[in-house]
């Protein structure tokens, strides 16, 4: 037993020595994640709202050519619904996946890349540091105007992004606040940089003794606060949308996963038993 | 021709009467394999191992139906089984978390072989049928790993198929011959289908099987290492021993029971452990124009990818002093002719690897011979462990002291291979790549150093 309880201590010393050093090592800066409020994807109101927002603002630039149309059954839209309201091509079918007609080769002229597929992206863009939701939740919200980017858009996520802002009239004007800690050649300093609603910038630059670690926040300071909240409403339902589809099993594994389970239990109480009555032979 | 002489009735006389081979077989390995009484739950590993596979193979059956081996549409495939085939996520998603438990089991299997000196005399083939299975395992776990045709699939292949290359003369052209391209390609993809779903999985269960006549032939270990076949009764039978059927397969079922409720946990709640058993990076699809920043293999690799990047031309040093090292100690253990051939080799392999040696070969190819060594040094056991008893329990405490460290290494070793190469890492897998070799090097010296205690007459077992 003695050597059980050992195996186990050295375990989790390794675990937490592993972590810690793990924290540590974790190089690549990048602004910290708003938390997606991740009960919404239970949320079905919110759902059919994602889907309305991604088919008729992602889709068509993006593909999801991994969903059914009809899958949106699952989240409670009938096929008329479907067809009526999400499907803006009269020659698509229900049954068909929501593929797009622009040529990637257009698209490469237009943006300098292709745009992803999203049928997997909540997925793809999850990391060993934060949650893909997070990061699509924090990337859609983190758009500011930029006069110097090609697009007259920039993005705090993924700085010099080639997605404009799609949705920059629902979000409305902001002012963007942007501190960075840099190491240069003369040693540490905070440069903040300050975005005025038409992208002009204001460098301010402080020099840091030390040697603090590199980082990188930001601010937003939205004229009309109430439209941006409800911009940040939306947003939530889209990136809960965008993580049904990126697993749309998701619902039925669980509820089947539950009576798995409880099978298995009463599975291995019965096998337990079993087990007991014949090793009382065993002296 | 007369029938055989059958003691069944019925069907079952029928059968025997005609092929007497079932039922002799069901009692040599079941009702009448005589296994110790005292095992303990480290001896359920190899059961699930077999659990497991079967798992692999029955999913795997059914992922083939709807899987393409096409670059083109292996990706989609394998979404469209998680999508459209009704079922077809809890298949793939068996199949997945199949893969990381298979080596969670088989690693406390091994595990289990080092506590109690499973594979000691008469026990060695069964063992070098293990180190094969271990083998074929990593073979069939690494090629599946590129079917989904996601970015990770992609350049870790990518990365392991480079190692090739490393080998002198042979090595680019070696490296082609296996993918069938200059970079993994449709060719690659083609391949590593056909190999995973037939060409090992054949290999892999003749293995098993020649693992379990051989195990069957001997007769199992136990905790406490001792023979049970010393002590029988007049009929033959071990003292200690149990019919096999039905006092393990009741206990196994149990154990199996558990280890379900653990395996579809992970199947229905968390099928991609927190991307470590469906690595996040794979839900890209492979883009030979973009490498992904960081490459990792899947967990179970992790210690064997750790050593290969531990060896860079400083670690030549530690390494090339090292051999030498170990040929001066060889050198003062054996003796005869032995003695001069072994400091020889050792002398002759060092000037190979030391950096200012006009010989010295590309870091880079030491560190693929090391990844390969830390997997093969298994198969020495036998002839590495000159402990005289067999099991920890009679062992120093110290030597259990020792297996734990080199179980500490092996997880630090997998810890740091996940990760980005760091500044800590530069000192940990270097100190931990040398560590796992001492462990098993220097093994024929302090396995027999210390105080042992006797080992029992009889098995120790305390009723249920």
């Amino acid at each position: 037993m003695n050597r059980i309880k050992n195996l186990i201590i050295t375990l989790a010393a390794v675990l937490v020595g592993g972590l810690a050093a793990g924290a540590q090592a974790a190089g690549g800066v990048t602004v910290p994640m708003d938390v997606f409020p991740a009960a919404r994807t239970k949320d079905l109101a919110a759902l059919q709202n994602g889907a309305r927002i991604f088919a008729n603002h992602c889709l068509n630039c993006h593909s999801a050519t991994l969903m059914r149309w009809n899958r949106l059954q699952d989240i409670g839209l009938d096929e008329r619904q479907i067809r009526d309201f999400l499907i803006f091509d009269p020659n698509r079918k229900v049954g068909e996946t929501m593929q797009i007609s622009m040529k990637s080769s257009d698209a490469k002229s237009w943006f300098g890349k292709v745009p992803p597929d999203l049928s997997v992206i909540v997925r793809a863009r999850t990391t060993f540091d934060y949650r893909g939701t997070d990061y699509l939740f924090t990337l859609l919200r983190g758009y500011y105007r930029d006069a110097d980017s090609a697009t007259g858009w920039n993005n705090v996520v993924y700085p010099n992004i080639a997605m404009p802002h799609v949705l920059w009239y629902q979000h409305g004007p902001r002012e963007a606040t942007i501190t960075r800690v840099v190491h240069g050649d003369k040693g540490s300093e905070r440069v903040v940089s300050v975005y005025d609603v038409d992208g002009k910038v204001t460098v301010t630059r402080t020099p840091l003794p030390g040697h603090p670690p590199e980082s990188i926040e930001a601010r937003f300071k939205p004229v009309d606060a109430e439209q941006a909240r409800r911009f940040d409403e939306d947003m939530a339902d889209l990136v809960a949308y965008l993580a049904f589809m990126t697993d749309p099993s998701a619902v039925d594994r669980k509820r089947i996963g539950v009576w798995v389970l409880v099978f298995l239990l009463l599975f291995t109480g019965a096998a337990w038993w079993l087990n007991r009555t014949f090793w009382r032979d065993i002296k | 021709m007369a029938l055989h002489e059958t003691e069944y009735k019925g069907l079952l006389g029928w059968v025997d009467q005609r092929m007497p081979t079932l039922m002799s077989e069901y009692k040599k390995h079941l009702s009448e394999y005589y296994a110790p009484k005292n095992f303990n739950v480290w001896y359920i590993f190899g059961g699930l191992a077999i659990t497991v596979l079967a798992i692999q193979i029955v999913t795997g059956i059914f992922l083939t139906m709807h899987y393409k081996p096409d670059a083109r549409y292996a990706f989609e495939s394998v979404e469209y089984i998680m999508r459209e085939v009704p079922g077809g996520w809890f298949i793939r998603y068996m199949h997945s978390t199949g893969a990381s438990f298979f080596f969670i089991v088989v690693y406390l299997h091994m595990f289990r072989a080092l506590m109690y000196g499973s594979y000691r005399k008469p026990r060695e083939l069964i063992w070098i049928f293990g180190c094969l299975i271990f083998l074929c395992l990593m073979a069939e776990a690494f090629m599946g790993y590129l079917l989904p045709w996601g970015q990770m699939s992609y350049w870790g292949a990518q990365v392991i198929v480079n190692l090739f290359a490393a080998i002198p003369r042979i090595g680019p052209d070696l490296a082609v011959f296996i993918r069938g391209d200059y970079v993994v390609s449709d060719a690659t993809l083609n391949r590593f289908f056909a190999l995973h779903v037939i060409a090992i999985p054949l290999v892999l269960i003749g293995l098993v099987v020649a693992h379990i006549l051989a195990l069957h032939d001997v007769g199992s270990n136990n905790p406490d290492g001792i023979e049970i076949k010393d002590k029988k009764d007049e009929k033959g039978r071990p003292l200690d021993g149990i019919p096999f059927h039905p006092y393990y397969t009741v206990h196994d079922i149990f154990w199996l029971g558990l280890f379900l409720i653990a395996f579809f946990s992970v199947v229905f709640f968390l099928p991609e452990a927190g991307g470590y058993f469906l690595e996040w990076t794979n839900f890209n699809p492979a883009n030979p124009l973009s490498t992904p920043a960081h490459i990792a293999p899947v967990w179970y690799f992790t210690p064997y990818y750790s050593v290969l990047r531990a060896v860079t031309t400083p670690f030549m040093w530690a390494l090339g002093l090292g051999v030498i090292g170990y040929g001066i100690l060889l050198y003062f253990t054996f003796r005869g002719t032995l003695r001069f051939v072994s400091l020889g080799a050792a002398l002759v392999l060092a000037v190979f690897m030391l950096p200012l040696s006009p010989l010295a070969l590309d870091p880079k190819f030491w560190g693929v011979v090391a990844m390969g060594a830390a997997v093969m040094i298994f198969f020495g056991l036998p002839w590495l462990d000159h402990s005289p008893v067999r099991s920890m329990r009679y062992r120093p405490q110290w030597h259990f002291g020792l297996l734990m460290a080199f179980v500490l290494v092996f997880l630090v070793l997998g810890y740091f291979g996940l990760q980005p190469p760091s500044a800590a890492n530069e000192i940990i897998a270097p100190v931990g790549t040398l560590l796992y070799f001492a462990f098993f090097l220097l093994m024929p010296w302090w396995s027999r150093m210390g105080e042992f205690k006797t080992p029992p007459d009889r098995v120790t077992f305390h009723p249920h």
